[in-house]
């Protein structure tokens, strides 16, 4: 039975210290016994021999001096079983759900250690997700990490949804569930996307953390090391495909703000910690593939930019570590297109080992630089036609400024149940490009021109 | 040797563990906790010893064991590095994997070079013979290449014995006269440069096939350069780019701090690959370090060290070595956050005030230098910077600009729109231009200098034309500056865009990218006549041999495609009345 110490000598914010202690390991679970009755949960952040720091997962409201501290001699683990999916628990992982316990068959450290990259296997089954804009534009792989990058009122969760909904992969008929894990959102966000696994037997495959709003933030902390830890044991020991949505890392990464000024440390950027990149990654490169086995684990983490601003450190630093980011425009939002996803700034960097013949189709590298091009053309043309007027372009200009009208339109824009195939969406991009002069099509190889090109192909 | 002194752990915050007891010189490796973790002697205050410790600390408690070494962290240099891949402090990971499975856990240590395999030595010098640091003492095909074994650095005297025939690298291959013993493996403290007798100026380019580099930002063999840019941007594409295809003899890619799967991608895709100049497989020249960014960030501050002791010791065999350290970034902030927890007084940003001092001694240690073993040898460094925000006036990008001498600045701008390698033609620069003028002159072309200065000026003059064109539409301009747009983005568009993911694309020999740039010219030229003979702009611009320009790129056939859109082109000139 581990000792009580009743040494506390000092608590600020999150944090207490406890004196006076035999020698307790760096990141020790510990429990604290307050004087209601109740207790809490921390960890160890800093030990040595005249002081131990613990961080407290559910706050440090009602820790008085006399609260007794017992450290569990070992560090915060995860007790998982395939029994977990269908179930709800809460952002420590006990169930919420008024459900039997769960019986563990493992019980695993949260904090995973780094796959060995030699292990790792090469992501590349493409995911068909159904969306255009993220199957033409920004193809996702097996075992990729990509985040939404999106603002305060943009539909964000809407786009998770279909994407959980629809994801695919073709031919494939492997079993896969969803691991959803949130930190810090309204419960009415919560309902929503509970409702939706329910409507869609989704609920039955997936296993939900849910740390909400009201919360305790360092909770926050725990709640996605729970959630990647229960993936690693579906995909890695269970051989299921695991996709895992992240919600909202904003939330998260203030609760790595408020442990860091807590310890007093010096900020790097905006007050957050200088260790948040590896803080991040520790998460987010828990995605991925490994050779030999048969599951995987991609992840969608979804981040609400403050101030739409993209530079800030939360979207910086997710894009510094994720394979890319889809990113949501209050632009299109604002004309009433959904997904909103502006695919110039989007981006999916396995897109490469995903496409091409025998995985989407030999024309889809082509037709997607392509119709980047002359979007990104056409875009620049609103710019000046907004000084000089439509009638002072030239022919070819005008084509270009019709064409990305109607690549919003037509490519971006799509119903949330529309679930295109990548034949569809590639066929749609064809036909967009036969709006401009094919001598402009320079992107094209001519005898992919000469079998897709709507209206140069033999017939 | 330094007896193995014992002490006890005070206290552990993260990676930087307290100990007392023992008594170690500074950057000495220490064995921490039951578990045997691998750290290193960072600091010395009173009695206490702080480390830092290059593996997750989880567990560890106040009282375990340290253990001093008495050596500092150093790599094993010798046959055997081609082809591994390892982590920031030399631990190959197949090894790992092999022992410990599929994730990387703690306090396994498996030696840089294989212990086992035999290596055949054939002696280049014979008993009597009189050697001193770098001397070679003999060959060992590895890889690629011919390995030369060189004496050590404290090596110095007579040759009493030598032997050929097969070795392991630890067997000993000979004698001197004062007992000391030759092997094919030597150590080196990843800490410290190895020495060369002069430094050489960096006259030769390295050629990295990549048309906007070579052509208008040339990096020297043993030059330094810097490829800035926000997160995808290009920084990792373009780091592979110059390890797969730039004509060194051999290639250290650091992954510092980045991601796994980008690892995985360059272990599949290298051993596909061949060297373009020996034709051999590519990872036969090349050493892979991977500290991604999971894994602890005392090995990632250590990764780049390993990385440039190791490209050194190939320098010293008189070879050319590139090394790119993807990212230096994700070092100064592995410096940060080590930093941070010693509690030191911050620079700008949360940086140490050291910082700028760490980043130019490591790019100090490139260059192309007289070695001791008698030959020339370079060693190129490309390091990635991963500015926050993507915003270049942060101090890591600032401090490195001040240190290196090529600048190859990558823009989210072109990268939104797909315009790839998103290399920046009027912010990037090389100071490295006019000193490799001549070797182009004799080695490419007689007029290389004038084509590459009238890309550049047509590149400029479109960036002024395009604030008027903001202003008032292009159609107000005159013909002959529309025909300049035209041009400019011809060179866009065709010549400087270049996909790395295209079988023909990705490579340009130096040649190819002369004629195909002297191409644009010279339609350039025909088209200025016939403008001046009141052809119409658009009729140029529509002309077959323009669009074919654009696409022969893409074409195996792009150097006799070239000749005959020349010849296609002056025709059809000709029949537009100019
Ligand atoms: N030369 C190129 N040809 C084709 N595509 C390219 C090229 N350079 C970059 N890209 C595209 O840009 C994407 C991002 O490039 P890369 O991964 O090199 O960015 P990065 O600057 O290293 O980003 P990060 O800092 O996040 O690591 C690539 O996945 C690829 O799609
Ligand atoms: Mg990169």
């Amino acid at each position: 039975m581990a000792k009580e110490y009743h040494t506390i000598n000092q608590i600020a914010g999150p944090l207490v210290f406890v004196e006076k202690t035999e020698p307790i390991g760096y990141g020790e679970l510990v429990q604290i016994a307050l004087p209601d009755g109740s207790t809490k949960r921390g960890q160890v952040l800093d030990t040595s021999d005249e002081v131990v720091v613990i961080q407290v997962f559910e706050g440090t409201g009602g820790i008085d001096r006399s609260s007794g501290v017992k450290f569990l001699g070992e560090t915060v683990k995860m007790p998982v079983a395939k029994d977990m999916l269908g179930r709800i628990l809460n952002g420590s992982g006990d169930p919420l759900d008024n459900g039997p316990p769960i019986i563990p068959e493992k019980r695993l450290e949260i904090i995973g250690a780094a796959i060995n990259p030699w292990a790792r296997d090469n992501p590349q089954e493409f995911i068909q997700t159904g969306i255009s804009s993220i199957d033409g534009m920004n193809t996702l792989v097996r075992g990729q990490k990509l985040p939404i990058f999106s603002g305060a009122g943009l539909p964000h969760n809407d786009i998770a949804l279909q994407i959980a909904r629809q994801a695919k992969v073709l031919g494939g008929k492997e079993e896969f569930a969803v691991v959803f894990a949130a930190m810090g959102i309204t419960s009415e966000e919560a309902q929503y996307f509970m409702k939706d696994f329910e409507r869609t037997g989704a609920l039955k495959r997936a296993v939900v953390f849910l740390n909400l709003a009201d919360d305790p933030a360092i909770e926050r902390l725990l709640t996605p090391r729970l959630a990647l830890t229960t993936a690693e044991y579906l995909a890695f020991d269970l051989g299921m495909h695991v996709l895992v949505i992240l919600t909202d890392i904003t939330n998260y990464s203030e609760a790595l703000r408020q442990i860091g000024a807590a310890r007093e440390e010096v900020p790097a950027r905006r007050g957050y910690p200088g260790y948040m990149y590896t803080d991040l990654a520790s998460m987010y490169e828990r995605a991925g593939r490994i050779k030999g086995k048969k599951g995987s684990i991609t992840q969608f983490p979804i981040l609400s930019m403050p101030g739409d601003d993209i530079t800030h450190p939360i979207p910086d630093l997710t894009g510094y570590i994720t394979e890319g980011q889809i990113v949501a425009s209050r632009d299109l939002h604002r004309k009433g297109i959904f997904p909103p996803i502006a695919v110039e700034r989007s981006l999916s960097r396995l897109m490469g080992q995903g496409i091409g013949p025998g995985r989407t189709r030999e024309d889809h590298r082509a037709v997607s630089d392509q119709l980047y091009a002359a979007y990104a053309e056409g875009r620049d043309l609103r710019g000046l036609v907004a000084i000089v007027g439509k009638e002072a372009l030239s022919d070819r200009d005008r084509k270009f400024l019709d064409f990305a009208d109607a690549f919003e339109d037509r490519f971006t824009r799509q119903g949330k149940d529309e679930d295109r195939t990548i034949e569809q969406t590639l066929d749609l991009g064809w036909e967009l490009l036969s709006m401009l002069p094919t001598d402009s099509l320079t992107k094209i190889d001519r005898k992919f021109i000469e079998k897709y090109h709507p209206t140069v192909k033999k017939k | 040797m330094a007896t193995k002194e014992t002490g006890r752990i005070s206290r552990v915050a993260g990676p930087v563990v307290t100990a007392e007891g023992i008594s170690p010189r500074m950057y000495d490796v220490v064995l921490v906790g039951e578990l045997k973790l691998m750290g290193e002697v960072i600091k010395l205050v009173g009695k206490k010893t702080v480390i830092q410790v290059y593996e997750d600390t989880s567990g560890i408690r106040p009282g375990e064991v340290v253990v001093d070494t008495g050596a500092p962290l150093q790599v094993e240099l010798g046959p055997g590095l081609l082809s591994s891949v390892y982590d920031g402090v030399q631990r190959p990971l197949p090894v790992l994997r092999e022992t410990q499975g599929d994730f990387v856990s703690r306090g396994i240590t498996a030696p840089g070079l294989d212990r086992k395999k035999k290596w055949e030595f054939t002696p280049l010098v014979k008993k009597g013979d009189e050697v001193g640091r770098g001397t070679i003492l003999g060959e060992v095909p590895e890889g690629n290449i011919i390995h030369r074994v060189l004496a050590p650095n404290d090596a110095k005297g007579k040759i009493k014995s030598i032997s050929s025939g097969d070795f392991t690298v630890e067997d000993v291959i000979g004698q001197l006269d004062s007992g000391y013993e030759l092997k094919l493996m030597q150590k080196w403290p990843v800490r410290q440069a190895r020495p060369y007798v002069e430094k050489l100026m960096p006259d030769i380019p390295l050629v990295t096939g990549q048309r906007v580099l070579d052509m208008l930002f040339p990096l020297a063999k043993g030059g330094t350069a810097a490829i800035p840019g926000g997160f995808g941007t290009g920084k990792t594409v373009t780091s592979q780019q110059l390890s797969k295809w730039s004509d060194a003899q051999i290639v250290i890619y650091v992954g510092c701090g980045e991601r796994g799967n980008e690892m995985t991608e360059v272990l599949t895709t290298f051993p596909e690959l061949e060297d373009p100049k020996t034709g051999k497989p590519l990872m036969g020249r090349t050493v892979l370090i991977a500290n991604t960014s999971n894994m602890p960030v005392a090995a990632r501050e250590a990764s780049v060290y390993t990385g440039i002791t190791i490209a050194e010791y190939y320098r010293d065999m008189g070879y050319d070595v590139s090394l790119m350290a993807d990212s230096t970034s994700r070092w100064a902030e592995a410096m940060r956050e080590i930093s941070s927890r010693l509690e030191e007084m911050p620079g700008e940003e949360g940086y140490p005030a050291y910082l700028a001092a760490r980043l130019s001694e490591f790019y100090e240690r490139c260059g192309r230098v007289k070695v001791f073993s008698g030959g020339i040898g370079s060693i190129s460094v490309i390091g990635a910077v991963s500015p926050s925000g993507g915003d270049f006036s942060e101090p890591v990008t600032q401090n490195t600009l001040r240190i290196v001498k090529v600048f190859w600045a990558l823009d989210s701008k072109l990268r939104e729109r797909r315009h790839f390698p998103a290399i920046n033609w009027l912010t990037s620069y090389s100071l490295y231009s006019p000193i490799l003028e001549d070797w182009y002159r004799k080695n490419v072309a007689e007029d290389w200098n004038q084509v590459r200065l009238w890309a550049m000026e047509t590149l400029q003059k479109e960036s002024e034309l395009q604030e008027i064109v903001q202003l008032v539409g292009s159609d107000a301009l005159p013909e002959e500056q529309r025909l300049t747009l035209d041009v400019a983005r011809m060179i866009r568009e065709f010549f400087l865009q270049q996909s790395a993911y295209h079988a023909v694309d990705t490579y340009s020999p130096l040649k190819r990218q002369y004629e195909y740039m002297s191409a644009i010219k010279r339609f350039s030229e025909l088209a200025k006549k016939a403008i001046s003979l009141e052809v119409p702009l658009e009729r140029i611009s529509s002309l077959q041999s323009r669009t074919d320009l654009g696409k022969l790129k893409f074409e195996e056939t792009m150097d006799a495609d070239l000749k005959k859109v020349a010849a296609e082109m002056d025709k059809q000139f000709a029949s537009l009345g100019a």
